[in-house]
């Protein structure tokens, strides 16, 4: 039973419950308002970001290196190539104890002690390298072996890659360069160029030569692909790809069959060659002996083959044509008396008498030829070699002008050849003096020191490729061309083709008769003066000059005695030279350590490249093989090429 | 009940089969579980047995559901004491004997299987307050609310100290609708929100480390992408990317290419929207919504005290569960434990949730025979 107040407060009750109710469903209604205008926010507000933000997460770039371009010599003999070859890579992240991995990798595929030292080498150097090679060039079987026991190795793939090959070995090693891997030095100059996004998937770079120096043209651009990737980063599918493009091909001025003529030359000895076309500076063969084979490099050198080559006393390493500074010895010679004539100092009949010394300041300056070479005119002086005529000729024009006259042939200045690790070399003047030392007494310069400038000693240093520039500049009348080892570029895919234009530096204001009178006295050491004998028998005209450089200083009074000196102690044996005569077609310096007279080691390898560039062979009677034993004396006894200096 | 009459003619026997079930609430209950489905199917790619399981559970949870709809709410009241007791009992065993997962004590073995006594808090508590409410019902006094407020806090402290926070908020939140539903003053309501926003800043020193990080994530999610955010920031942009129409179902790339994780369970949402865009939640919004103003309905027109709090208690606990699930997918709430109602996979929740639909049925069934 219900009274009449329990079904009102009953219905009042529900009432109130009920208005609580709507209450809730407002609240439910605003709640889900909030999640509408949150949903509209996201999804068409900002909508665009976040379907990038999905493409993000999903697509991955994946780079694809290019190929990098050949290197051909000047008649499209192919000098650095690219083969693919197969590598067995270890991801080191993704392998737990790497020396246990190694050994079981090692009853699958050979792996030598030098593949396990590189791999450590590479393992400290490339610190955030993916994957690092362990053997590279597997053969298939290798191949098939691997893949059989595939599931034994986790975080060891093999890879496919394209490798470097130098088919020509250490021929024309110094000029072809070698590529290595990237090292964090490399990246960092990377981003400094701000190419490094160009380089992503790139693992080589040219490290040395040309491979360095046109690194940028040889690497081409790299590609893409998109890839999608799940949240592990494991590729599902490709979505699009950008294909790379190859690097260009890159077309030497050097001709291969002239530079292996060039090498042999030098047969087991030391030093460098330059030779260079004196209307362009193109240079025509390049040599610094001894070389080195670049494909040592090219997975990463093993250690055992790095010390080799670093240790080496004979430094196959070092680019001596462009890194190794010489003092000059005579071949300064010509230089100077051209400046005679120039600067109105001597004219060419204008004799002096040479007793065999030339005394200044107390000491005395001897000349090699023992009593001396009598009266001495100016065309005798470059023929014959004579010192005292040099040593009487630079103290009458000073150092100054010596050094004001010869700069803009080149000396001690960089040649801005198309290479990197030119050296500077030195032009000695007083200025240089004045930077060069830091005692007051050191920075003097003495009169005394300007008389051995005279015959290219003294502070006299200068690369093998100055010298030939400078030679060539006497060959081309003055005209100076900066010297370039690459003749054109080529884009394989559009077919452009990129010459490298000859660059001259500058043209010095030279009379043509002085010009001409020291071509003809140079003419004169190869046809009946110190260069005669390695010339015999040419069927051009040519210019020549030898030059003895005192490696150690030989103490006052006493006698230079090739015998009793130290092998690394003898003299270095230069030569400068051009031909033909008329209209010169090739200029060269070329420079042998200890080599003794110029005469004896340079000149022949002259002779023999000059043969084999103007008559496309080889001198019939070989001038002059690796120093004859006991039979060149007797010639030798005449050249006079070497100095002594009072101290 | 249902077989009170002689004839077992097939057709009877369906009549009386489908006698206590509410078609509204049956057809919304099973539309969002068909979307549930659906969204699973593409969720678990990987893992197509998934669907199939969740199948069954909803066979389980449907049957459940039927036969709580013809259960009369007088006759639930009578369990509502001692589901409560024996649910706060295993609360206390779980806390002593509980099996520690994920730095959490939420399972209880029992024989072969294990369970946790949380979820049936969810229902446990809502019967037992509105069965409390319901014994005072010439107007309850303050006393009684503060009863009330007893009887819930022991549960949800258990369950918060386990730690389980999504569970906690939930059961809070329900115990909190029963007795606002109960008619308790503005005054007094407003009091204790003060109060609760108070007791904040000792509950902070409370948390765990990584219920703290949820929180602090909440506010800046790319304070740490990898860590505490990733879910969110990965979410978010499944959401976000989604668009008006959505990617198309199973080509959500947020969802195939895994970087949304929970993808199944707590975080299905994300890949519902990111397939189905902006149309899809709006579709899901709305059922939600028609499914809450359904159950809201029943209660309003429910005779009896007990059975109209526990109708309009359990209808915002769906509210709850679906609010605080899209809120932390699309990066507006903390990310904490709920499941989204009905699509969500998981046996439990499941169970749990058609039994409330089940409850919400008998409410509606009886509300005429309580009357005469």
């Amino acid at each position: 039973m219900q009274t009449a107040t329990e079904i009102k407060d009953r219905e009042r009750e529900l009432h109130y419950f009920q208005l609580r109710v709507g209450f809730a469903g407002f609240i439910v209604l605003v709640c889900f308002g909030l999640l509408f205008a949150r949903f509209f926010q996201l999804q068409v507000v900002q909508h665009d970001t976040y379907a990038a933000k999905a493409d993000e997460n999903r697509i991955s770039i994946v780079p694809i290196a290019p190929n990098r371009g050949l290197m051909l010599d000047r008649n499209g003999v192919v000098l650095a190539r690219n083969y693919s070859a197969y590598t067995l890579e270890i991801f080191p992240d993704k392998v737990k104890d790497l020396e246990r991995t190694i050994g079981e990798l090692a009853d699958v595929v050979e792996i030598q002690a030098k593949d396990r030292n590189r791999f450590k080498k590479l393992l400290q150097e490339m610190r955030n390298a993916e994957s690092l090679p362990i053997r590279t060039r597997l053969t298939d079987e290798e191949v098939a072996r691997f893949a059989a026991n595939r599931y034994r190795f986790p975080g060891v793939e093999i890879k496919a890659r394209l490798f470097r090959q130098y088919p020509f070995g250490d021929v024309a090693s110094h000029v072809i360069g070698y590529i290595g891997r990237i090292n964090q030095k490399d990246k960092e100059n990377l981003e400094k160029l701000g190419v490094e996004a160009n380089y992503r998937g790139t693992d080589f770079i040219g490290k040395a030569g040309l491979e360095a120096s046109y690194q940028q043209e040889l690497h081409g651009t790299t590609g893409f692909e998109q890839v999608e990737i799940d949240a592990g980063g494991r590729g599902i599918r490709t979505l699009a790809r950008t294909g790379a493009q190859p690097g260009n091909n890159v077309t030497l001025t050097l001709d291969v069959k002239l530079q292996q003529v060039a090498e042999a030359a030098f047969g087991e000895r030391r030093g460098a060659l330059v030779a260079l076309e004196p209307s362009t500076g193109a240079v025509l063969a390049f040599v610094s002996r001894p070389g080195f084979d670049p494909n040592l490099f090219v997975d990463g050198i093993d250690s055992q083959s790095w010390k080799e080559l670093n240790e080496s006393p004979d430094r196959p390493l070092n680019n001596r044509a462009i890194a190794g500074v010489y003092p000059p010895g005579s071949t300064f010679k010509p230089y100077l008396a051209l400046a005679a004539l120039e600067l109105g100092k001597r004219r060419p009949q204008q004799a002096i008498f040479d007793p065999g010394h030339f005394d200044f300041g107390g000491r005395r300056f001897r000349d090699d030829k023992k009593g001396g070479h009598g009266s001495v005119d100016m065309y005798k002086s470059i023929v014959e070699s004579c010192d005292t005529y040099y040593y009487m000729l630079s103290n009458d024009l000073g150092i100054d002008a010596i050094a004001r006259f010869l700069a803009p042939f080149g000396f001690g200045a960089r040649t801005g050849i198309d290479m990197d690790g030119e050296a500077l070399g030195v032009l000695p003047s007083p200025e240089w003096k004045q930077k060069r030392f830091r005692r007051p007494e050191q920075q003097k310069w003495y009169a005394g020191e300007t008389i051995s400038i005279g015959i290219g000693q003294g502070y006299n240093s200068y690369t093998p490729i100055q010298l030939a520039q400078a030679v060539a500049a006497i060959a081309a009348g003055g005209s100076v061309y900066r010297p370039h080892l690459v003749s054109h570029v080529d884009n394989l895919r559009t077919g452009e083709q990129r010459s490298i234009e000859p660059q001259l530096v500058r043209r010095i204001p030279l009379k043509e008769e002085n010009l001409e009178f020291i071509r003809r006295a140079m003419a004169g050491v190869n046809k009946e003066g110190t260069g005669a004998r390695a010339f015999a028998g040419a069927q051009y005209t040519s210019g020549g000059k030898t030059g003895t450089a005192q490696v150690i200083a030989i103490k006052a009074n006493e006698k230079y005695d090739e015998k009793k000196v130290h092998e690394r102690h003898r003299d270095h044996s230069l030569f400068i030279a051009f031909a033909p005569l008329e209209s010169p077609k090739i200029a060269l310096a070329v420079l042998v350590e200890n080599g003794g007279f110029g005469a004896r080691a340079a000149a022949p390898i002259a002779r023999t490249v000059l043969d084999y560039y103007l008559l496309g062979k080889l001198p019939e009677v070989p001038a002059d093989a690796p120093p004859a034993k006991g039979t060149a004396p007797a010639a030798a006894e005449d050249e006079d090429d070497e100095e002594e200096e009072g101290d | 009940m249902a077989l009170d009459g002689a004839l077992f003619t097939p057709r009877r026997l369906a009549a009386s089969l489908v006698e206590g079930v509410d078609a509204p609430l049956f057809m919304l209950a099973l539309a969002l579980s068909a979307l549930g489905l659906a969204t699973l199917y593409s969720a678990s790619y990987e893992l197509p047995a998934r669907v199939t399981a969740q199948v069954a559970n909803l066979g389980v949870a449907l049957t459940a559901m039927w036969l709580v709809s013809r259960i009369p709410p007088q006759t639930l009241m009578r369990f509502a004491l001692p589901a409560y007791l024996i649910g706060v009992a295993l609360l206390v065993a779980v806390a002593l004997y509980g099996d520690t997962v994920n730095n959490a004590k939420r399972w209880l073995h029992v024989g072969v299987t294990r369970f946790q006594p949380s979820e049936m808090m969810k229902l446990a508590l809502p019967l037992v307050l509105a069965w409390y409410f319901h014994r005072r019902e010439q107007g309850p006094r303050l006393r009684d609310f503060a009863l009330a407020t007893l009887l819930f806090i022991v549960p949800v402290a258990l369950i918060a100290k386990q730690p389980d926070l999504g569970t906690a908020v939930l059961v809070a939140a329900v115990g909190f609708y029963v007795i606002f539903f109960a008619g308790l003053g503005w005054k007094v309501l407003v009091t204790m929100g003060v109060l609760g926003a108070a007791s904040l800043f000792p509950l902070w020193g409370m948390l765990h480390e990584y219920q703290r990080n949820r929180i602090r994530t909440l506010i800046d999610p790319n304070q740490d992408p990898l860590g505490a955010g990733y879910h969110t920031i990965q979410s978010t942009i499944a959401v976000g990317s989604g668009g008006l129409t959505g990617k198309g179902w199973l080509h959500g790339t947020q969802t195939h290419l895994e970087f949304i994780p929970e993808r199944h369970t707590d975080f299905i949402f994300a890949v519902f929207s990111e397939e189905f865009g902006l149309a899809g939640n709006m579709l899901l919004v709305t059922l939600y919504a028609l499914l809450i103003a359904r159950g809201l309905m029943i209660a309003a027109n429910a005779p009896t005290v007990f059975a109209r709090l526990l109708a309009a208690s359990v209808t915002l606990m769906f509210f709850t569960y679906a609010f605080v699930n899209m809120g932390m997918v699309s990066g507006i709430l903390p990310v904490v434990g709920v499941p989204l109602p009905f699509i969500s996979y998981g046996g439990t929740a499941l169970l749990t949730l058609f039994i409330g639909i089940g409850i919400l049925m008998s409410v509606h069934r009886h509300r005429r025979l309580v009357q005469s």
